[in-house]
């Protein structure tokens, strides 16, 4: 458990010293900086650590050939997610591959004592969704996963970031990875969001503005009122897809929402423990002054629900517009044709009607009881429509559990959807949940990339408003259209 | 894993001209189920190099016997999207260990160099040239120097000099990791470890 700020006072004396105001991400990362090395990398303490089926179990070959052990197993937490089913949990693992992972994650886990709540496990869901959850992410930490989502703990005001299997193994090995400090972006969104205009859309939003590459090297504060306003949730779908525009992370800082999502979860701190820990959180956020490398600011009152309509994330724009010329994308002009010609779209098409197979409402992004409760607004009352196959996926079984308390399954079941089991399922279709070669799908995911979603998958990125919209019309169409005033 | 050190590369290259290839293309997720790093470079680009069938594509630059070495040339943003260094795995298995783009996602340059390939950024111009130079003769042979930071494109002798830091240098031409750099710091972590904040 949580003890003591040991060296509490360390970090008063860095920033006093330091003297210049300093930025969120700044603080965080410095006060983890073991060692510079010279003309090279930091090298970076990891407060916690996340590992899943997929992307660890070679770390864990390596540190056996390396005779090699796991230095803090405390600090590291395992669940498994990104292959399971999402129907018949309690059955063994059909696909021999995937069971094959699943029980080398169980089998490492073990061996070094690190703790795994894997499939059938109370507290077992996506990892992303799990960490806030259960109070193990919280601000000014240092988060590492094998998963390039995990940007999404930067809600809390931690420096968070995916991390490749050689680098799981440094942090098995080690507690450390080397990495350059990437440059400081602060993205600003001002103003009051319009009617059905969500959290996902405001970030696809920014990606479609800054393009698919537009924050590479950069980690990203998103500050404004905007975000000060939104609900915890939401801000983790926004750090979420940092990385979809090149991020290394997203950052938000913490404040009173944060601390109350935050108390009396089941491992944050509590008692003494709490009051110094809200001590040191309260002067984490970036001070007045301090400078960016790169600012944006937007007016939020600019931004629609948003539906993407090619093959990557910052291909994206307002429900309600056509989709633009290929000659405004410069050089990337073939790679634009290509990306239309995957999707079956043309030139200066509406978005607005075009016909929908599949809508799947679940994922690290959009995969947890805010999203559902968004979801179920507008579904209520009304029927899928007859040729949609809906996946409906919550992101663990505690955001399942309160999709029952709350009465939504309900509200699903009366309007004909079903409810599966957590994990990461359709967004990237490692397990059965694969969308058909052809078909067209409005997903609440991530990632729109050609075959993410199944091989030949056709992917509109969206917000759960605009998936309900979709899934009880048919066809795409504005959830504002479905919301009374 | 240890990997092959990386001096002078001096060979034929495969472009592959389409901007933000992202790593669900070098290799779709249904590909990483394996629990050893072994075969990746099979499934290298799986969905753009077969067919359903498992027969191959044949407009597709890797099914094309012309073009052959142990460089890739990509568009810009090459390796965005996921952290999977499956990858850069598939990359190096296939026989690559170079790839040249004019910019490259973060996660991926740091697992290619993980692993033992050199991402080498150019610019725009350049990576047109290059470009240009290969598609006028498949068998135009580029030089990566990596301890002079150098690169030629060898029929024309245009050459450019790219950026890489001094302790990555060092790991690619001697073979080094991190691990091992790690390794050698056990009691400084350790007593950095022992005042962490959050100490479990």
């Amino acid at each position: 458990m949580w003890i003591f700020f040991k060296n509490f006072a360390n970090t008063f004396r860095i920033k006093k010293i330091s003297g210049m105001p300093t930025t969120l991400f700044d603080k965080v990362w410095d006060a983890h900086v073991i060692r510079h090395v010279q003309d090279g990398p930091d090298v970076l303490f990891i407060d916690r650590h996340f590992i899943h089926e997929v992307t660890s179990p070679v770390a864990f070959l390596g540190l056996e050939k390396r005779g090699l052990k796991v230095v803090y197993p405390e600090r590291t937490f395992a669940t498994a997610d990104h292959n399971t089913p999402t129907q018949n949990q309690h059955l063994p693992v059909k696909d021999p591959l995937s069971a094959n992972q699943l029980q080398a994650l169980e089998r490492n886990t073990q061996r070094y004592g690190i703790s795994h709540w894997g499939l059938g496990n109370p507290r077992n869901g996506i990892v992303h969704v799990i960490g806030p959850e259960n109070g193990i992410t919280q601000p000014g930490m240092t988060i590492v996963c094998g998963d390039s989502h995990t940007s999404t703990h930067g809600a809390f005001g931690a420096v968070a970031f995916g991390i490749g299997t050689s680098e799981i193994e440094m942090v098995l090995s080690s507690q450390c990875i080397m990495q350059p400090k990437p440059k400081k972006m602060r993205i600003n969104v001002d103003g009051k969001l319009g009617k059905a205009v969500t959290p996902k859309d405001v970030i696809l939003y920014i990606i479609s503005r800054l393009t698919a590459s537009g924050a590479t090297g950069y980690f990203v504060e998103y500050a404004g009122e905007v975000f000060r306003q939104m609900s915890m949730e939401g801000r983790m779908t926004v750090c979420n897809m940092s990385i979809e525009m090149g991020a290394r992370g997203g950052i938000i800082a913490p404040d009173e929402k944060t601390y109350s999502y935050l108390k009396g979860r089941e491992m944050a701190p509590r008692g003494e423990a709490w009051d110094k820990a809200l001590a040191y959180w309260k002067t984490l956020p970036t001070d007045e002054g301090a400078v960016f490398d790169q600012e944006y600011r937007f007016d939020a009152a600019e931004i629609e629900p948003m539906i993407t309509f090619g093959t990557n994330p910052g291909m994206g724009l307002g429900i309600t517009q056509s989709i633009p010329a290929a000659e405004g994308a410069g050089s990337g002009r073939s790679s634009f044709q290509k990306s239309l010609q995957y999707m079956g779209f043309q030139e200066a098409e509406h978005m607005l009607g075009k016909k929908v197979d599949f809508v799947f409402i679940g994922s690290c992004t959009n995969g947890r009881i805010e999203d559902f409760r968004a979801f179920a607004s507008i579904v209520k009352g009304r029927k899928k429509a007859d040729h949609v196959t809906a996946w409906v996926v919550p992101g663990s079984h505690q955001v399942e559990r309160q999709i029952r308390e709350e009465g939504i399954l309900d509200i699903l079941t009366e309007a004909g959807f079903e409810l599966r089991q957590p994990g990461c399922s359709a967004c990237l279709a490692m397990n059965d949940d694969k969308i058909p070669m052809g078909k067209y799908a409005v997903s609440t995911s991530n990632r729109n990339f050609e075959g993410r979603q199944g091989p030949g998958a056709r992917t509109m990125l969206a917000s759960p408003l605009a998936a309900a919209a979709a899934a009880v019309t048919g066809v795409v169409t504005d959830p504002r259209d479905l919301i009374e005033e | 894993m240890a990997y092959d050190k990386f001096t002078v590369l001096k060979s034929t290259a495969v472009p592959l001209p389409i901007e933000n290839v992202d790593t669900d293309q070098i290799i779709p997720a249904r590909f990483l189920k394996a629990t050893e790093r072994k075969g990746f470079g099979d499934n290298l680009f799986r969905d753009w190099r077969y067919q359903d069938d498992g027969s191959p594509k044949r407009d597709f630059i890797l099914n094309n016997p012309l073009y052959q070495g142990k460089i890739l040339v990509g568009g810009r943003n090459f390796g965005s999207g996921s952290s999977r260094e499956h990858a850069a795995w598939a990359i190096y298995d296939y026989g690559f260990r170079c790839v040249i783009s004019s910019f490259f996602a973060d996660i991926f340059k740091n697992n290619s160099m993980n692993v033992g390939i050199l991402p080498v950024q150019v610019s725009g111009e350049f990576l047109e040239k290059i470009f240009r130079a290969i598609e006028a003769d498949p068998h135009t042979e580029l030089e990566v120097d990596l301890p002079s930071q150098k690169l030629t494109i060898l029929a024309t002798g245009e050459h450019v000099s790219f950026e890489i830091n001094a302790y990555k240098k060092n790991n690619l031409i001697n073979g080094y990791d991190d691990i091992d750099y790690l390794q050698a710091m056990k009691t400084e972590i350790a007593s950095f470890a022992a005042n962490s904040i959050y100490s479990l």
